[in-house]
């Protein structure tokens, strides 16, 4: 039976209290608040130039433990222990709204029509993975957090700004995947 | 040598006490992603694209247990397996622009891509090789933002 579940993917209501469970064992362990996206700000902090004062502080007192949850736990462990999963059990409305974006292939974690490097070295190809990426890292850096520390972290603790980030996050969202994702997938 | 010298050593050799429960919660936490199909850009663009709950549920029931969680061990003052209190930090409000901007900036990256953070290292460590592109872009937008900053609205 646990073999089953380890090898099926799992309901929201499995997810969601797990993913809150990770955010209280955070906690629990060193007072660390959950939050993704200060990795960026780590990273730069410890392999590029520091001239801005953002990144001129102590990037192994604040960030060693994140790095070290997020990359070498949660990415390169945990993402590729058990990344042979079956395809998302995503409603036919989703299959239908991608199909007619060209999107046909449903097996696997990413669609191979948008993420194979031939794709991703053509202009429509580049400007979605570099500019989905930049606008990522720009925009959690800019907004103070990402879908974990505002929509986890900061809605838990009731705090306003992240609920407004939160709101923010799922208009650009939207208005990103109905009008700029059409215009950036290759048929 | 100075006084100061052990101290810090001593602090230091605490925080890298704690290092294996953070990568054991961060293990946990990639599988969760990745059986909870949040990694998955079909069900990024599923909920973006208005076309089912999941992402809506998952979320909905992360906070059902994390608001009472967190209420509980700020209440009762509950301290942290490395003895400090557990205390969140508060984000300051100011006029509010960097959370509608940045915010914004952040999910149309995030609509684009079919990515956040976590997942873009997830989906790396899965062995979607166009990913450390973005994962790369990712970090180059922080860095530019870093720079940007002090003549940025906050």
């Amino acid at each position: 039976m646990f073999h089953e579940f380890l090898h099926r993917s799992w309901p929201w209501y499995v997810t969601g209290p797990l993913v809150g469970l990770v955010a209280v064992s955070l906690l629990l362990i060193g007072n660390k608040p959950f939050g993704i996206s200060s990795n960026l700000q780590h990273l730069c902090a410890a392999f590029l130039p520091r001239r801005a004062d953002f990144f001129k502080y102590d990037w192994k007192r604040a960030g060693l433990w994140n790095l070290v949850f997020l990359l070498v736990g949660g990415g390169f462990i945990g993402g590729a222990l058990l990344s042979n999963t079956d395809p998302a059990a995503i409603s036919g409305a989703a299959v239908s709204s991608l199909a007619r974006l060209g999107i046909h292939d449903f097996s696997g974690l990413v669609p191979r029509e948008v993420f194979n490097w031939h794709v991703v070295l053509s202009v429509r190809g580049l400007l979605l993975v570099v500019g989905g990426g930049f606008l990522t890292g720009f925009g959690t850096a800019y907004g103070g957090g990402c879908t974990s520390g505002h929509g986890i972290s900061g809605l838990a603790d009731l705090q306003l700004p992240s609920l407004i980030a939160v709101l923010a996050f799922f208009t650009g969202g939207a208005l990103a995947s109905h009008f700029l994702l059409p215009l950036l997938i290759v048929r | 040598m100075t006084t100061a010298a052990p101290i810090t050593t001593a602090a230091g050799r605490a925080r890298e006490r704690q290092l294996p429960a953070y990568l054991l919660a961060g293990i946990a936490f990639g599988i969760v992603l990745t059986k909870g199909e949040l990694v998955s850009w079909f069900r990024i663009q599923e909920a973006l694209r208005f076309k089912g709950l999941y992402l809506y549920e998952v979320f909905a029931s992360a906070l059902a247990v994390t608001i009472p969680a967190f209420a509980l061990l700020k209440r009762r003052a509950v301290r942290s397996l490395s003895g400090e209190p557990i205390a969140i930090p508060p984000k300051v409000l100011g006029r509010g622009y960097r959370y509608v901007i940045g915010g914004l900036i952040f999910g149309l990256g995030w609509g684009i891509l079919g990515a956040c953070p976590g997942p873009i290292f997830a989906l790396i460590g899965a062995g979607v090789g166009p990913m450390v592109v973005a994962g790369l872009a990712a970090v180059a937008g922080t860095w530019v933002y870093g720079h940007l900053r002090p003549s940025l609205p906050h």
